[in-house]
């Protein structure tokens, strides 16, 4: 509750090095991607990232629904991030909640400068964002299936925006938090970033790191964003894609 | 200068680099060609385009399409292309005869729900496309049905110089009037005919990227025909 200030006692790490799922700390929970999985929508996208299951539909660009919300100049990109009342243990209110609307904005910015946004002025691109089970990591599950989305929606992109959360876990690195490494962790960085050109879009920290442990983590981001674009770019190709145990190379 | 072509892009892929134009599908950037859809790239006439899997109808001038009007002013009709922008049709591009619109209601001559094939005469963003119904074969679309299309993939079931198209016609001998923006009006009020060029329509657009796809098409519509004894 508290973020990463009070190290807390439990064991998320054993004496093998392995995680709370068996994973070790440069291993990528296992990651599925489904694209155009549904009918009414322009592009569409299901991600199942180890527990955590996502559903994000994307319509547009389309005349907007109040003309007085038409930029003159380009596209109005609009994205509602909502969490299902059975996504977590405790039943969570239907109302949009604080965290929600604050995810949405933080979603839409982290997308924003892929989309090629100007070039078509007066219209609006809608993203929904539905998470079906959170366990951890559904803002960069979400801005990853968003991005596949508006890519099976004809969306023009700079580049695809892949995204993952890494972070301090019992005094160690680690890549893909979980639900509970991320509530009782040191410390949580998500990360979302356009692989090809190697810029970030969206950099959040809670908890506290080292400036050297920082740099590192970044480093293991991107290169944790680089192995889920393989699968993003796969599952637009063949439809769906699932991939198992994917561990980083290098140690630390 | 290098280059690939006829292969799967993404966006944000580098396509090539060197003396080539950016066209449909991609973008420029620190002297490289980038993809901005996943699609096919394809170079011609050192012009670097994309053909997209997925996406939508953007107007271009000099378009044929097909749209359903949707709301009327009193001197024009809005248009719906499918297409992120809402067509126009105002009442000089509809009529050969002068109109006072101040006397007459315009509602006498088109309809709300009525389905029109049109040409884009003006578009540039700014503002919404102008379209006309003036013109040979263009006008009200009356006794057939409408069915739908993905807008990229009209190319494919035209075919080189209308051979796919035209196979479809002569095989099923009925009128196919395709739309540019992704919209087909079948002239035939045999709902099995409509059905067969539906389900033709769907294999099109299923296999589009694939080869031999003009014989494919052929034999489902004489297996089918068969089916429905004609």
């Amino acid at each position: 509750m508290f973020g990463g200030l009070y190290t807390t006692e439990r064991k998320l790490i054993n004496e093998n090095g392995l995680r709370l799922d068996g994973r070790r700390w440069n291993e990528l929970r296992p990651l599925k991607i489904e694209v155009g999985i549904l009918s009414n929508v322009d592009g569409s996208a299901r991600i199942i990232q180890g527990r955590t299951h996502i559903l994000v539909g994307v319509y547009g660009p389309r005349e907007s629904f109040a003309k007085h919300i038409n930029l003159p100049d380009r596209a109005m990109i609009r994205c509602r991030y909502r969490m299902a009342p059975f996504s977590v243990e405790e039943r969570k209110s239907p109302a949009p909640s604080r965290r929600e609307i604050e995810l949405s904005k933080v979603i839409r910015e982290a997308l924003e400068p892929a989309i090629i946004v100007d070039e078509f002025p007066r219209t609006t691109i809608d993203i929904f964002i539905e998470v079906l089970e959170a366990d951890g990591g559904t803002r960069c599950a979400s801005i990853t299936a968003a991005s596949v989305a508006l890519a099976d929606a004809g969306i023009p992109m700079r580049d695809l925006v892949a995204a993952c959360a890494v972070g301090k876990v019992n005094g160690q690195m680690v890549i893909d938090l979980s639900d509970l490494e991320d509530k009782y962790g040191e410390a949580d960085v998500p990360v979302a970033c356009m692989p090809n050109k190697n810029m970030i879009t969206l950099l959040q920290m809670d908890g506290v790191l080292s400036v050297d442990e920082f740099t590192n983590l970044i480093k293991l981001a991107m290169e944790s964003c680089k192995r889920i674009n393989e699968v993003q770019r796969n599952a637009l190709k063949n439809g769906v894609w699932e991939a198992k145990g994917i561990i980083l190379e290098g140690s630390l | 200068m290098s280059v690939k072509t006829r292969k799967f892009v993404f966006p944000g892929d580098v396509i090539a680099e060197g003396n080539l134009k950016a066209g449909a599908h991609t973008y420029y950037e620190e002297g490289k060609i980038f993809s901005s859809v996943f699609g096919l790239c394809e170079i011609r006439n050192k012009v670097v385009n994309v053909i997209p899997l997925h996406g939508f109808y953007v107007p271009r001038v000099g378009d044929v399409v097909i749209g359903i009007i949707v709301d009327n002013s009193p001197t024009s009709w809005q248009v719906d292309i499918n297409s992120p922008y809402m067509a126009i049709l105002q009442v000089s591009d509809a009529l050969s005869k002068p109109v006072d619109v101040a006397r007459e209601d315009i509602r006498k001559y088109l309809k709300i729900g009525d389905i029109l094939m049109a040409e884009v005469i003006a578009f540039d963003k700014l503002r919404n496309p102008l379209i006309s119904i003036k013109g040979n074969e263009l006008g009200k679309l009356e006794h057939g049905s409408l069915i739908t299309f993905s807008p990229v993939k009209v190319p494919r079931l035209i075919g080189r110089r209308g051979s796919m198209i035209n196979m479809i016609k002569k095989e099923l001998n009925c009128k196919i009037m395709i739309g540019r923006n992704g919209r087909i009006w079948v002239s035939s009020v045999d709902p099995k005919v409509v059905n067969l060029v539906k389900k033709v329509i769907f294999l099109v657009e299923e296999e589009s990227h694939l080869p031999g796809l003009t014989d494919k098409v052929r034999s489902l519509i004489l297996e089918e025909r068969e089916k429905i004894g004609e």
